[in-house]
């Protein structure tokens, strides 16, 4: 588990051109990272603290106040079963259950062959759905037991790969921004009047 | 108060206010407290506790609001005492304990605990709380210095906020979310900064803890008195506490026009050497079975005995004293008076180490002055390692005010990432790197717009101060109407400089002192809480001079290495043991407090000197610590007063051989922590020191196929030394940099200073591969 490949030092680059200040680039380089491993290691972040120039500690503060930055290693596939109040009536313990059973570990745990990490979530804004789970955050809606055990097993066997990237992946398709369409960092600094958009309504409105 | 003041109404009472105060800070003014936990004069407001909560009224009726958080507008009614308010108050702080574990029996800020206080006086007295607390590992470690007990935390932000705002080392953060927020730092990253100790001063609850305090008192046994540091010439305003004797910390006061409250972690923590094993406690004569303890008489009597003698028999030239920068302004006086006494010319408070006195002959100025300057103009050492607060002063002035920095240096420092324009000289080639630099149109323009301030000092330790000093000089002529601020280092210099202990000409310096005793023209090398072995950067000759000097009398509070081998070694007392003053390096005369009694039988330097006069047959007209401070007050040397004595600015060419077989410039400079007594007796500091090592360009590794840790081969005219290598990337391939007095003698690595001859004025050297 490393710094960040040197492809992916390049993407770094490009993302932190696109920002005034280079520290205002973390949060796209913590998911760069996650991507890279499925978690964002310490290394990882001390190179991404070097890249923006900023602590390690800084970098860490940040990312872990992001509920979906994983600071410890995680499977191939998250499964995050809802516990909240319409799928827990609805029978979310039923699915903990059998996921725990099929995968031979309790929540919050790892499989050994790092494929799977199990979680309970909150609320995943799908109580209409309930009881649902979500998978690399993609959902399964009013799912049973054994929807779940037939899910795993497909995970298991790779038959969802194209539904599913592994945990982390951010977009199978990368945006770029060619030279000519981009508006070009400017340093707040030295922006002295306001944005044009806003000369219009500050002529017209009151002053 | 200013034309504009905003008049505001705070539980009834109208008062003024500046413009853009915060609520909080105007209502303390006028005498109304509002409770806070978050809020920090010193500090940006962030309203993170709620603790300040009030009823403000702007003429929409009154709402609660964080009174750290709105500043103050005309015709605003504070209520910090309503029904409303008080619920309030009382209100956060049952959440804030809510969490908080209550351990306060155990817990280091019991007794002056703003939490503690704050549930007395504001709280609600009970807690509808029954629920588990949360629960973190008890204290850890979050530094050698600093230990964190989070369960403690009230997350203020105040540590965290110091550490990025104030400090510039943002080391600590907050990490996690909600109930899991916790301060912690980098795994295997700990908060070593220079200044971590603020952060436990500041913390306003038991969470930071400073470790050479941990359970050692309570606060209603201590006894405090304000006095100053002299760790460094920067004089941070402190208070000393101690109990049965002992001191057991300092804390910063709030001056405003030196420290703003902070300090930097070894003025605030070598106070441990005050009790160092290593304190001399009785007069030391040497005999052939070492040293002997005797008494004061006898020990003066001898001291008395090889004056009168070396005097009637070879003059004043054959009496040298070096020292006295570390004492009080009094100590300077009375020595510098019984040198006058005495016809003795020869003494010199720099231990070769500084600048030439003359540096204090040129238009002064103030750490206000630097702070508010347009420009900044350094040519000094490092200033985060020498000066720490001022550098603090100055980041301050950058980040938050208009201030620009231009920096002329020779291996970067911790203002080059704050500096307008960072430029590289080598060893002795400042004053002509200095004169390309102005012609420059931009640096013009900006040293024409507005006042321009020089902090000067020895940036270089291994080029000679007449090649430093000429190159101020040039900047100095350069840029009309710049002021200087003297960026000396020991604590009382400038004190000891005005108080005429400095010599009269270069023939009666530390270097040429040393000369002479290494010639054996010296019959009594006096050291005045000096160390020439381990200080003068010239090592060969400072340790003739010292096998050369016919008797050497040492006044010193600590064994040190010049002082093994001395004839006489008089106890002295140290700061936090004597009355007085000191003079800080803006020329402020601020007051030293005792606070401990001296052990054995050790004397304040003054008091030595007036009886010495007394033996010998003078007067110095001051018998007692006040008559002296009396005599320093009528020279304009009061407390308080910000004395200046005018000095002869001496102008001199020096030149500067070009590069021959050695072609690497060394640069030498002084780090936070170092071999020196005050650190290395400390017990808490002593292992900060970095140790012995030469740091190279990275390219230089590769080249000589080693690796980081590696020993390397130094060579220079004078003597080679072999170190342990590190790469470091400020330094371009023809400059290798090494810390000034490193411990490491034990280890076997060589000294850098026995590479330094004080009569080259630069040193150059070469890498060799170790055999
Ligand atoms: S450790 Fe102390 S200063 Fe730091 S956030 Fe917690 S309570 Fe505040
Ligand atoms: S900056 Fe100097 S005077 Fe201030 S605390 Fe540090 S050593 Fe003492
Ligand atoms: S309760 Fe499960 S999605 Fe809302
Ligand atoms: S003091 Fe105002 S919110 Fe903390």
């Amino acid at each position: 588990m490393a710094r960040l490949t040197d492809e992916n030092v390049t993407l770094a680059k490009e993302i932190i051109d696109r920002y005034p200040r280079a520290k205002s680039a973390l949060i796209p380089l913590l998911h760069i990272a996650q991507e890279q491993d499925g978690w964002v290691t310490d290394e990882a972040m001390r190179h991404i603290a070097e890249l923006i120039g900023v602590t390690p500690a800084e970098v860490l503060g940040t990312g872990t106040f992001y509920e979906m930055f994983k600071f410890e290693p995680v499977g191939r596939y998250l499964i995050n079963v809802c516990g909240t109040m319409s799928c827990a009536l609805l029978g979310a313990d039923d699915l903990m259950h059998a996921a725990e059973e099929e995968l031979g570990i309790h929540e919050g745990g790892t499989t050994d062959d790092g494929m799977f990490t199990l979680h309970r979530a909150e609320c995943q804004a799908a109580c209409t759905e309930a009881p649902c789970l979500q998978v690399n955050y993609r959902y399964r809606f009013r799912t049973t037991p054994v929807e779940v055990r037939q899910l795993i097993s497909d995970l298991r066997n790779g038959r969802l790969e194209d539904e599913i990237p592994p945990h982390g992946t951010l977009a199978r398709v990368r945006q770029h921004i060619p030279a000519d369409r981009g508006v070009g960092a400017v340093d707040p600094s030295r922006v002295t009047s306001p944005p044009e958009w806003i000369t219009a309504s500050a002529e017209g409105g009151a002053s | 108060m200013s034309e504009q003041s905003v008049e505001i109404t705070v539980n009834g009472k109208t008062i003024s206010a500046e413009p853009g105060e915060m609520v909080i800070a105007a209502a303390e003014r006028a005498g109304e407290f509002i409770p806070r936990f978050c809020y920090h004069p010193r500090m940006s407001s962030v309203g993170m506790c709620r603790q300040c909560l009030v009823e403000i009224d702007t003429g929409r009726g009154p709402m609660l609001q964080p009174s750290c958080m709105v500043p103050v507008s005309p015709g605003m009614t504070v209520d910090t005492e309503s029904d409303t308010t008080k619920q309030a108050q009382e209100g956060i702080l049952e959440l804030l304990l809510a969490n908080h574990p209550l351990d306060c029996p155990v817990c280091d800020k019991g007794g002056e605990c703003p939490l503690q206080d704050q549930a007395f006086s504001h709280g609600p007295g009970e807690s509808r709380y029954i629920e588990e607390k949360r629960h973190y590992e008890k204290p850890i470690d979050i530094s050698s210095l600093i230990m964190l007990d989070r369960e403690r935390c009230v997350l203020c932000d105040r540590c965290t906020r110091f550490a990025d705002e104030v400090a510039g080392d943002p080391l600590i953060h907050f990490v996690e979310r909600g109930n899991a927020t916790q301060v912690m730092t980098y795994p295997d990253e700990p908060f070593s900064s220079h200044f971590s100790g603020n952060t436990a001063q500041i913390c306003p609850v038991g969470a930071l803890t400073a470790k050479p305090y941990r359970f050692k008192a309570r606060p209603w046994d201590i006894e405090q008195a304000n006095s100053t540091c002299t760790s460094c010439s920067v004089g941070c305003e402190i208070s000393v506490h101690s109990s049965r004797d002992r001191v057991l910390r300092y804390q910063g006061i709030d001056n405003d026009d030196v420290n703003w409250g902070w300090l930097c972690d070894r003025g605030r923590f070598n106070f441990e050497s005050i009790h160092a094993e290593g304190r001399v406690t009785e007069p030391l004569i040497k005999t052939a079975d070492g040293h002997q303890a005797t008494s004061w008489n006898a020990a003066m009597s001898i001291t008395t005995e090889l004056l009168n003698e070396s005097l009637a028999s070879a003059g004043a030239p054959s009496v040298g004293l070096i020292g006295g920068a570390r004492g009080t302004n009094e100590d300077a006086w009375a020595w510098a008076r019984l040198c006058t006494a005495l016809g003795i010319e020869r003494h010199d408070p720099q231990i070769g180490d500084g600048l030439p006195a003359a540096l204090l002959g040129m238009p002064r100025a103030t750490i206000r002055d630097v702070a508010s300057a347009a420009t900044v103009v350094l040519l000094a050492p490092d200033l985060k390692e020498e000066l720490p607060v001022l550098y603090l002063r100055l980041r301050d002035a950058v980040v938050n005010g208009s201030t620009r920095i231009i920096e002329f240096t020779a291996t970067g420092s911790g203002l080059t990432r704050h500096a307008w324009r960072s430029i590289r000289h080598g060893a002795g080639d400042a004053g002509s790197v200095i004169s390309a630099t102005l012609e420059d149109a931009d640096v013009q323009a900006q040293l024409s717009s507005g006042p321009v301030v020089v902090v000067a000092g020895r940036g270089n330790l291994a080029t000679s101060a007449d090649v430093e000093f000429a190159a101020l000089q040039k900047l100095m002529t350069a840029v009309d109407g710049a002021t200087v601020l003297p960026a000396l280092r020991r604590g009382n210099v400038v004190g000891a400089l005005q108080a005429g202990l400095g010599p009269t000409s270069e023939a009666f310096d530390t270097t040429s002192t040393l000369t002479a005793a290494a010639n054996g023209q010296i019959e009594v090398l006096v050291l005045l809480g000096s160390d020439p072995l381990a200080d003068f950067p010239d090592r060969d000759l400072a340790t003739a001079a010292l096998n050369g000097a016919g008797r050497v009398v040492s006044i010193t509070g600590h064994m040190n290495a010049s002082t093994a081998d001395a004839d006489v070694v008089l106890p002295a007392a140290v700061m936090s043991e004597k009355t007085g003053s000191t003079t800080n390096l803006e020329g402020r005369v601020l007051p030293v407090a005792k606070k401990v009694n001296t052990p054995g039988v050790a004397r304040p330097d003054w008091m030595i000197a007036v009886e010495l006069a007394d033996r010998l047959g003078h007067d110095l007209g001051a018998s007692s610590v006040e008559g002296i401070s009396e005599q320093l007050m009528s020279v304009g040397a009061g407390v308080g007063s910000v004395w200046r004595v005018p000095f002869q600015a001496s102008a001199q060419e020096v030149s500067v051989a070009p590069k021959g077989g050695y072609d690497i410039d060394l640069i030498v400079s002084r780090v936070m922590y170092d071999g020196g007594v005050a650190t290395a007796s400390s017990p808490s500091l002593a292992g900060l020191a970095n140790g012995r090592a030469v740091a190279v360009n990275p390219a230089v590794l590769e080249q000589f196929g080693i690796d980081s840790g590696e020993m390397i081969r130094i060579v220079s005219e004078r003597g080679s030394a072999e170190l342990p290598v590190c790469p470091d990337d400020r330094l371009d391939r023809n400059t290798v940099w090494a810390a000034f007095a490193q411990p490491g003698r034990e280890s076997g690595f060589g000294d850098v200073r026995s590479l330094i001859s004080s009569s080259a004025p630069v040193s150059r050297v070469r890498i060799e591969r170790v055999p």
